[in-house]
C-alpha cells in the first residue's frame, strides 16, 4: 500500500506564548510534530506492517522541519518529502498549503493520506478535507479505528462525543483524533536507521507551482495576546464561609447566578 | 458593500441548533444590510425550522429536502450545499463551527477555490472590510483576519456571537430546492448515541465539569445535582473520561468540545493545556481543587481550595438557600 502522512511541525503544547512585531516569537521556542499527526504517523506504520508497502511523510515548511521529518522515520515511516517554502513565498494560508499538496500528490499513485484533524497552532482543521475534495477522494475526519480489507475500508469516527461507523473504499483520506492509538517513543535503533532513510526536499518550483499559483485568500491583520486576565480570588477561611462568599461573588460581582 | 450572505442552517434532534441564530447574526454583519439567506438540508418537511431561521433574522430561507439527506455525509450535503452556492452566487457564507461545520466547510472552499476563516468568536465590519477574531495556539493569543479577494467564508465558534431576538413578526419566503446527489462515498453504518440527553455542551450557559479528582462515576453525583440547581450540565476532562468515569461525549478540550459558558465550575480538574484549549474563555470560571498549586487556578476568577466532595454539596444548599430566599 502506498501510505502518505500530512505532518505539521507546531509548537511545543507547553511553549508560553508572545507576541513581538506583529508576530507570534518563536526564538528559543520548541517545536514538535503536531500531536494528531503522531497518532497519523503512528497509524500508517501499522497499517503498513498489517498491509504491507511503503510510509512516505510530508510536510510543507521550512529547512527546520526535518527534524521533525527525521523523528517519524525514527518511529519507522520509510521515507520524508520536505517542501521547503523558505525562499520561495513570504506568506500562505490553508489555501496556498493545500495547493502545493495538491500539486504534490497529482502524479503519485495513493492509496491513503493519513493527517491530523486539528494542527494546535493555527487550527482551522481544513487542510485535510480541502486536499480530499482537491484530490475527488473520499473524506472521513476525526477517525478513533480504521481496518482495511483489500479495498473497503472500515472507519469509526468521533462525531462530538458519538461513534459514527462509516464504510468506505481505497483510495480515502483521513484526519486522526485522540483515541485512535498511542503513538510510539522512536527507539534508538530506529533513530540510527532514521539518519540513512530518504528525505528528499522539494521546492514549488519542483511541483511547476509559482508565487502567484498559491497566492492565499485570507491575511492575518493582527496578532494578539487575551488580556491579562486579574488574578483569580482564591478564598479563605472556613469551607462554610469560602461558600457563602463564593455563592455571593457569583451573585453581586460576577452577576452569573 | 452590503452583500449576499448564505448561512448554513444545522439541526440536531429535530430543531435547529442555537449556533445557527449566531451564524445568522453573524451573517447579519457581513451583509451590511445585503440579504442573509438561510439554507437547510434534511429530509422530510423543513419549513418549520425555515421559519426559525427567519425569526431569527434570515430574510428568506431554501430548504434541500432529499432522502440522501437524512443523515450527514460530506459527500450528500456537500453536492446538496453546493448546488444551493451554484444557483444563488452570494458573496459571503457563514455556519457553525461545528462537527458537520468542520467537515463541511474546507471542502466547499476548495471547491470553490476561497477562503476559509474557521473557528471565529467575533465579526466586525470595519470600513468596507469584514474582520474576524480567532483563537490560535489552543487558545494562547488571537488572530485578526480576513479574507483579501473573493467570498467571505466562515465558520463561527459557538456561544459567542449572541443570536438577534427571535421576532415572529418578521416574514421571509421559504422555498423548496431540488437537487440532485449521486456517489455518496462514505457509508454510515451505525451512529453509537453517547450524547446522554438532549442538552448541548457547546451551548450550555452553565457547565459543571468533573476531573480526574471526581475518583469515580458516582462521584459525579454531586455534579449533577450542583448542574440541576443552577440550570446548567454537566462536562469532563480527559482524565475522567479515560478513567472512564463518564462518557467521553462530556469531553471539553481541545479533542472535544470546546465552550464558551457564562459559568464553568470545574471540579478535580488540573487544567492541563488540551483542557483550557476548551473552556478558557468561558465567561467565568471557579476552580474547586485541593491542589493549590493546580494550573485551573491561573485561569479561574474565583478559587476554593479544597476536597470537591465537601465542596460542592455545601455550594448546592447554599444556592438553593439564595434561591428561596430571593
Ligand atoms: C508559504 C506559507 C507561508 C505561511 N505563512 C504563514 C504565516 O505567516 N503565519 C501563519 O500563521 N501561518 C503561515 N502559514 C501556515 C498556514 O497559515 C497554515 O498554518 C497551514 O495552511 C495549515 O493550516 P492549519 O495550521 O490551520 O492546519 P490544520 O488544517 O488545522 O491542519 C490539519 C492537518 O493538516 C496537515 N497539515 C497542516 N499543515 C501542514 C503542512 N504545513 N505540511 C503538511 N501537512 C500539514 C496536518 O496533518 C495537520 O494535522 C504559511 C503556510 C505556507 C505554505
Ligand atoms: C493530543 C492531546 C489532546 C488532549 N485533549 C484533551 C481534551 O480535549 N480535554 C482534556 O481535558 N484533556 C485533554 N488531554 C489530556 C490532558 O493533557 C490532561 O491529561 C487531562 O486534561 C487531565 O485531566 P484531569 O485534570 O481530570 O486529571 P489530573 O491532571 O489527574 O488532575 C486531577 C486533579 O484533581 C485534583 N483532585 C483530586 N482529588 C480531589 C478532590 N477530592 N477534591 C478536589 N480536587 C481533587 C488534583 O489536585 C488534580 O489537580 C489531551 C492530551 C493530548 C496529548
Amino acid at each position: 500500500m502506498n501510505i502518505y502522512v500530512l505532518l505539521k511541525r507546531t509548537f511545543d503544547t507547553e511553549e508560553k506564548i508572545s507576541v513581538s512585531n506583529g508576530v507570534i516569537a518563536d526564538d528559543g521556542a520548541e517545536y514538535i510534530i503536531n500531536p494528531y499527526d503522531e497518532y497519523a504517523v503512528e497509524e500508517a506504520i501499522n497499517l503498513r506492517d498489517e498491509h504491507g508497502g511503503e510510509v512516505t511523510v510530508v510536510t510543507i515548511g521550512e529547512e527546520e522541519a526535518e527534524k521533525q521529518l527525521r523523528t517519524a522515520l525514527a518511529m519507522g515511516a520509510d521515507k520524508a518529502v520536505l517542501i521547503n517554502t523558505e525562499d520561495d513565498l513570504e506568506e500562505g494560508d490553508q489555501f496556498t498549503t493545500v495547493k502545493i499538496l495538491e500539486a504534490f500528490f497529482e502524479d503519485k499513485d495513493v492509496d491513503i493520506i493519513l493527517g491530523g484533524n486539528v494542527a494546535i497552532d493555527e487550527a482551522s482543521g481544513q487542510v485535510g478535507p480541502r486536499l480530499a475534495e482537491r484530490l475527488d477522494m473520499p473524506c472521513v475526519t476525526t477517525i478513533t479505528d480504521i481496518k482495511i480489507d483489500g479495498t473497503t475500508v472500515n472507519i469509526e469516527r468521533d462525531v462530538e462525543g458519538d461513534v459514527e461507523k462509516v464504510e468506505t473504499t481505497l483510495p480515502v483520506l483521513v484526519t486522526c483524533q485522540q483515541g485512535l492509538n498511542e503513538p510510539r517513543y522512536p527507539s534508538l535503533p530506529g533513530i540510527m536507521k532514521a539518519k540513512k532513510k530518504p528525505l528528499d526536499e522539494l521546492e514549488i518550483d519542483d511541483l511547476d507551482l509559482d508565487e502567484d499559483d498559491v497566492e492565499p485568500k485570507t491575511k492575518t491583520t493582527e496578532i494578539f495576546l487575551p488580556p491579562e486576565k486579574e488574578a483569580g480570588k482564591v478564598l479563605e477561611g472556613e469551607v462554610d464561609d469560602q461558600v457563602k462568599e463564593l455563592v455571593s461573588l457569583l451573585k453581586t460581582e460576577a452577576k452569573v447566578l | 458593500m452590503s452583500k449576499k450572505v448564505l448561512v448554513i442552517g444545522e439541526a440536531r434532534e429535530g430543531s435547529l441548533r442555537n449556533v445557527t441564530f449566531e451564524a445568522i447574526a453573524a451573517a447579519n454583519i457581513v451583509s451590511d444590510g445585503g440579504e442573509v439567506v438561510g439554507v437547510l438540508c434534511g429530509d422530510g418537511d423543513l419549513s418549520e425550522m425555515g421559519q426559525e431561521m427567519v425569526y431569527y433574522g434570515a430574510s428568506r430561507v431554501i430548504t434541500v429536502s432529499n432522502p440522501d439527506l437524512k443523515t450527514y455525509t460530506s459527500d450528500g450535503y456537500g453536492q446538496a450545499v453546493y448546488q444551493v452556492i451554484q444557483d444563488e452566487s452570494p458573496e459571503g457564507i457563514i455556519m457553525g463551527h461545528t462537527a458537520i461545520g468542520k467537515d463541511l466547510t474546507p471542502k466547499l472552499a476548495s471547491k470553490l477555490e476561497s477562503g476559509l476563516i474557521s473557528d471565529a468568536t467575533e465579526v466586525i465590519a470595519e470600513g468596507g472590510d469584514v474582520v474576524f477574531t480567532r483563537p490560535i495556539y489552543s487558545g494562547k493569543a488571537f488572530e485578526k483576519k480576513m479574507v483579501t479577494e473573493g467570498l467571505v467564508f466562515a465558520t463561527i465558534r459557538p456561544n459567542n456571537i449572541p443570536a438577534l431576538t427571535r421576532d415572529d413578526s418578521l416574514a421571509g419566503s421559504i422555498s423548496e430546492k431540488e437537487v440532485e446527489i449521486s456517489n455518496i462515498r462514505t457509508i454510515i453504518k451505525d451512529v453509537l448515541r453517547k450524547s446522554s440527553d438532549g442538552v448541548d455542551l457547546s451551548e450550555a450557559k452553565v457547565i459543571i465539569a468533573g476531573g480526574r479528582g471526581v475518583k469515580s462515576a458516582e462521584g459525579f453525583e454531586p455534579l449533577e445535582k450542583l448542574a440541576e440547581v443552577l440550570g446548567g450540565t454537566v462536562g469532563a476532562s480527559r482524565g475522567a473520561c479515560d478513567a472512564g468515569y463518564c462518557d467521553y461525549s462530556l469531553q471539553i478540550g481541545q479533542t472535544g468540545k470546546v465552550v464558551t459558558p457564562d459559568l464553568y465550575i470545574a471540579c478535580g480538574i488540573s487544567g492541563a493545556i488540551q483542557h483550557l484549549a476548551g473552556m478558557s474563555n468561558s465567561k467565568v470560571i471557579v476552580a474547586i481543587n485541593k491542589d493549590p498549586e493546580a494550573n485551573i487556578f491561573n485561569v479561574a476568577d474565583y478559587g476554593i481550595v479544597g476536597d470537591l466532595f465537601d465542596v460542592v454539596p455545601k455550594l448546592i444548599e447554599e444556592i438553593k438557600e439564595m434561591k428561596v430566599n430571593a
